[in-house]
């Protein structure tokens, strides 16, 4: 069987959550199995809801209302191994990504983080991930009894749902945290990064950070995150949260926007996994006009403006 | 203090990648090799709390004779000692049991990784390895205060971060943000001579078994030409970006 860790944020599911589940409930049926979800804490949505994503049962775990990855992974293993989970899937969030190698070892299963596509084969186990910084794919076989899958956020998306419910089950278990969670700061009304659909995203072509109303009235029109190049965190016009590249955040929208940024190899390593790449550079031979598939050579500050209303006046 | 960072040998981040033919590993041919950037902002941050605190660095890597230049470049920056695990691993789970057999019992208060390394990008090492030594682990770690058994971390979240607090000794995943890209070190002359005779154990292997590997390699699709548009004709990308790519 497949078991799902549904993760949850602020007592409510992530949309990463939903594909992590289809994905798991198209494997389990690859397979003639069931799909299972566990999710842990607080939830405000009935857990049962996960059945319209494919999960045929819920597992409810209380007894812990702040996420710590030793806590989680130990609580998860026990459950895959009572279960004997043959996979157990993530969504590569931040806590997914802390999870998975704690799990991996809680649970003596392997673990393939990066994954972007469904399992090629179920003996052994094959599945193409990314690697090299997007520069390969790889396919890798798990040779364990139980395999941890952590997919790429936005990789697949998500599918309509159906109005199927899950079976549920409520447990209480003795959560053995080795860490203590203390304040958390959060931007509200953001989107986080790694799961926008759409990130609009800025360099040092913008001139300083004063003129950042542009960009964010842009990703506004298209309910977008906004997103930024290294350089530009590096000198403090805007936040290191925002910085997405190697060292950065990995994204992958179906739209990616960059507005006067050049495209160096290591912002391109961060963003390549974007579905459609739209670049605005003043500069006809900024290199990243040759990973883009539209191009405007324009100055920002005028054709941002005229975009957002274009973008508009479209949508309205 | 006693703090290990456990290193990685990757390509540089601006290295063409290519595979061998039959496409079942990266080609080395031309490339050059480097400290993972990840692992830099931990090595950095282990000297500033040497520096603070007291006590040593160690550097260590899983990796054949080919990789200690690598090792050496970090003890130029200022490590203490390093330590080569001696083979060549294929996969994540299989260098934290190594490094998990090389660590205990050794006495280290802090274990530094780099949140993932950029060549074969898993991110499975740090946080296996914490919980094959039952220690307490923070990844995306993008700051760190220690005070007496203590540590004090700050993580990234989706959107946000957390402040955590945990006894040492502790593992840590770490990335930009540990420290600042100004704040890296870079080796000058006195550190690259006294490298040369600072010790570098050679440790044989305990034998663990590799879980997954590698079946293929291939490149990315070359991706088509880029469509430009005329920057007086902002309705017309609107329209691609509408019927064609499907994206608004």
């Amino acid at each position: 069987m497949v078991l799902i860790f549904a993760e949850t944020w602020e007592g409510t599911f992530k949309k990463s959550t939903f594909e992590a589940v289809q994905y798991g409930a198209a494997c389990a049926q690859a397979q003639g199995t069931e799909a299972y979800a566990v999710v842990v804490g607080p939830c405000t949505p009935p857990v049962e809801s996960l059945g319209a994503h494919g999960a045929a049962k819920v597992i409810h775990l209380h007894g812990t209302d702040r996420f710590e990855p030793a806590a989680f992974a130990s609580a998860i293993a026990s459950l895959a191994k009572e279960l004997g989970a043959t996979q157990i899937v993530l969504s590569g969030t931040a806590n997914g990504k802390s999870l998975a190698g704690v799990l991996a070892a809680e649970a003596d299963a392997a673990a393939i983080t990066n994954v972007t596509g469904l399992p090629s084969q179920f003996a052994p186990l094959t599945v193409e991930r990314s690697a090299f910084s997007s520069k390969g794919i790889e396919q890798c076989t798990s040779h364990a009894a139980c395999t941890v899958l952590v997919l790429i956020p936005n990789a697949l998306g998500t599918q309509q749902a159906s109005t199927q419910q899950a079976g549920f089950e409520d447990r209480t278990v003795t959560f053995e945290p080795r860490s203590t969670p203390g304040l958390a700061q959060v931007a509200s009304g953001k989107i986080p990064l790694p799961e926008a659909e759409r990130v609009v995203s800025a360099g040092r072509g913008m001139k300083g950070p004063e003129h950042w109303n542009l960009i964010e009235e842009l990703a506004s029109v298209l309910s977008a995150g906004t997103a930024c190049s290294k350089p530009v965190s590096d000198i403090g016009w805007r936040p290191h949260s925002e910085h997405v590249g190697q060292t950065g955040i990995q994204i992958n929208p179906q739209l990616y926007i960059a507005i006067g940024i050049s495209g160096a190899i290591q912002h391109l390593a961060g963003v390549s996994g974007s579905k459609t790449i739209v670049v605005i550079n003043n500069d006809p031979e900024a290199p990243f006009f040759k990973a883009a598939d539209y191009g405007i050579v324009g100055d920002a500050f005028d054709v941002v403006p005229r975009l957002t209303a274009a973008l508009k006046a479209h949508l309205s | 203090m006693k703090i290990l960072v456990c290193i990685s040998h990757v390509p540089d981040t601006t290295a063409k990648i290519q595979f061998t033919a039959g496409g079942t590993a990266l080609d080395p041919n031309g490339v050059q090799f480097v400290i993972n950037p990840y692992d830099e902002f931990g090595l950095t941050k282990a000297l500033q709390l040497k520096e603070k605190h007291g006590g040593s660095v160690t550097v260590i890597t899983y990796g054949d004779a080919t990789v200690e230049p690598t090792l050496r470049k970090a003890l130029a920056i200022g490590a203490d000692d390093a330590v080569r695990l001696d083979g060549v691993p294929t996969d994540s789970m299989q260098v934290a049991s190594e490094l998990a057999a090389y660590i205990s019992g050794q006495g280290f208060d802090l274990i530094i990784c780099g949140q993932e390394s950029i060549d074969y990008n898993g991110g499975v090492v740090p946080g296996a390895l914490a919980a094959k030594l039952r220690l307490p682990f923070v990844n995306a770690c993008i700051g760190l205060d220690l005070e007496g058994s203590q540590a004090q971390a700050l993580r990234e979240m989706d959107g946000g971060k957390e402040a955590l607090t945990a006894s040492l000794p502790l593992v840590v995943g770490g990335k930009k943000g540990l420290v600042e890209e100004s704040e890296l070190r870079i080796p000058n002359m006195r550190g690259i001579m006294t490298a040369r005779t600072k010790p570098l154990a050679v440790t044989p292997l305990t034998g663990a078994t590799a879980l997954t590997g590698a079946a293929a390699f291939t490149k990315p699709a070359p991706k088509a030409a880029v469509q430009l548009i005329d920057s007086s004709n902002l309705d017309e990308l609107v329209r691609r970006l509408h019927e064609e790519a499907k994206v608004i």
